[in-house]
């Protein structure tokens, strides 16, 4: 119970970063905290006390009978490309943000919206 | 499990530093600091696959977040350092209610689910025993993601796609200079 | 965008060759080790920036550069797709593992059907994807301008 909650602090602190602070780069920032968290979170619902890694290695499990005691599988497959999804919508934010650099010359969303007119 | 514990304190201590400090190179290491304690979390936890994916994703993203403050505002935030103390006081007082509002809730779903360490593998024993004999894969994860479940990877490859076209997009515009264009 | 000091070029000439050489190693193995396409992919796409920050660039090998990680990362999501047909035309249905299993046997190099070559598509297309995003965030101001 305690990783999970630990898991939904660190949500916490990411959804207080995006909504109080006024610095563009802080913001995405906090997106990603958020995304660690969620990412974080599945990975910890699969896992299985005292089992293994689920690669098949040596030449005895390759029979059809043996049992295998490996961790939960699926959340791993679910978590690799949102590692990967979480990286390519970070670079796009970035980018935004670059774009209203050049043109506002500021980084605080207040100066944005009073000099947006 | 000591080392998750302790792994899950630098995590969130990182996280109040990334959050609260001035200097915006300071918070980009920070995060990275973040995000290389959930790698080794991830190896705790018998995931070799998520742990280096993670590590080389996490050392790509503090290296574009330092291309883009160097680029820009070289060092410092924006924020206004003193005053308005009142005002900031009340806002975290008001979300510090909602925090322990959403923990208080959230808490009562988390019982729902199977104690840390015992999950309910109802269709993954499937995978488990017949995987290797059903695709020839011996890593059971790049089994599952490129064969069993292989619509959510071209989800992922057409989600990049479209991230790299936004990107080369907003920043082409930025180049142009010459009134009357846009 | 400059380049940097002397013993930054001396250290990436030396590893540049070996960080290429593991991605696609953890990508060509990515069905008997933990690893796969976007480990690998990821991976490349680090060396190549490494590469690109520590020699510096003009103008012109910047567009080039921008060229071919176009063309790769679009070669990359065909292949993806060509395989995913193939499935589709081999057996019976679309994203179906179009066999090969009489190639080979477990836990060896050829062995899986289509995986270790859906493996290869993914480390083109992510490889490459993140290179141009790179090149458009940190280079330099009019590399774009066509």
């Amino acid at each position: 119970m305690i990783p999970y909650i630990a898991c939904v602090l660190l949500f916490l602190i990411g959804l207080y970063v995006v909504i109080s602070k006024r610095n563009l780069i802080k913001i995405v920032i906090g997106f990603s905290l958020i995304e660690y968290a969620v990412n974080l979170f599945f990975a910890l619902v699969g896992f299985k006390k005292g089992a293994l890694a689920p690669i098949i290695t040596s030449g005895e499990q390759v029979r059809m009978g043996v049992a295998r005691n490996f961790v939960d599988p699926i959340p791993q497959a679910l978590v690799l490309t949102a590692i990967v999804i979480g990286l390519s919508t970070t670079a796009l934010m970035l980018s935004l943000a670059l774009r209203l650099y050049e043109k506002y010359k500021t980084f605080d969303i207040s100066e944005i919206r009073r000099l947006k007119g | 499990m000591l080392e998750l514990y302790l792994l899950l304190a630098v995590m969130l201590a990182s996280a109040l530093v990334a959050s609260e400090t001035k200097n915006l190179l300071a918070a980009a290491v920070a995060l990275g600091l973040v995000g290389f304690s959930v790698a080794i979390m991830f190896i705790l936890v018998q995931a070799p696959d998520l742990a280096i994916v993670q590590i080389v994703v996490e050392t790509l993203t503090v290296v574009i977040f330092t291309a883009v403050i160097l680029r820009t505002t070289e060092v410092d935030t924006t924020v206004l350092g003193s005053g308005l103390k009142m005002e900031t006081a009340m806002f975290v007082a008001a979300f510090l209610a909602f925090g322990g509002l959403f923990l208080a809730l959230i808490v009562g779903v988390l019982r729902e689910l199977p104690r840390f360490g015992e999950p309910v593998m109802r269709v993954a024993q499937e995978y488990v025993q017949l995987g290797l004999e059903r695709t020839g894969a011996a890593n059971i994860v790049a089994a599952i993601i490129l064969d069993f479940r292989g619509y959510d990877t071209l989800g992922e490859a057409t989600v990049l796609f479209t991230a790299v076209v936004g990107v080369l997009t907003v920043l082409r515009l930025a180049a142009r200079k010459k009134p009357g264009e846009f | 965008m400059k380049g940097m000091s002397l013993i930054v070029q001396v250290i990436t000439r030396l590893m540049a060759g070996i960080l290429l050489l593991y991605g696609g190693y953890i990508t060509l193995h990515g069905h008997l080790t933990p690893g796969g396409g976007f480990a690998g992919g990821v991976l490349i796409a680090a060396a190549l920036i490494l590469v690109s920050l520590a020699f510096g660039s003009v103008e012109q090998v910047e567009r080039r550069e921008y060229i071919l990680s176009s063309i790769f990362e679009s070669s990359g999501g065909v292949l993806f797709i060509g395989l995913a047909l193939a499935g589709y035309v081999v057996v019976d249905s679309f994203f179906r593992n179009a066999g090969l299993y009489y190639l080979g046997q477990p836990l060896q190099l050829v062995s899986g059907g289509i995986i270790p070559l859906a493996n290869i598509a993914i480390m083109l297309k992510v490889g490459a994807g993140l290179f141009a995003i790179f090149l458009a965030l940190g280079a330099s101001r009019f590399v774009m301008r066509e």
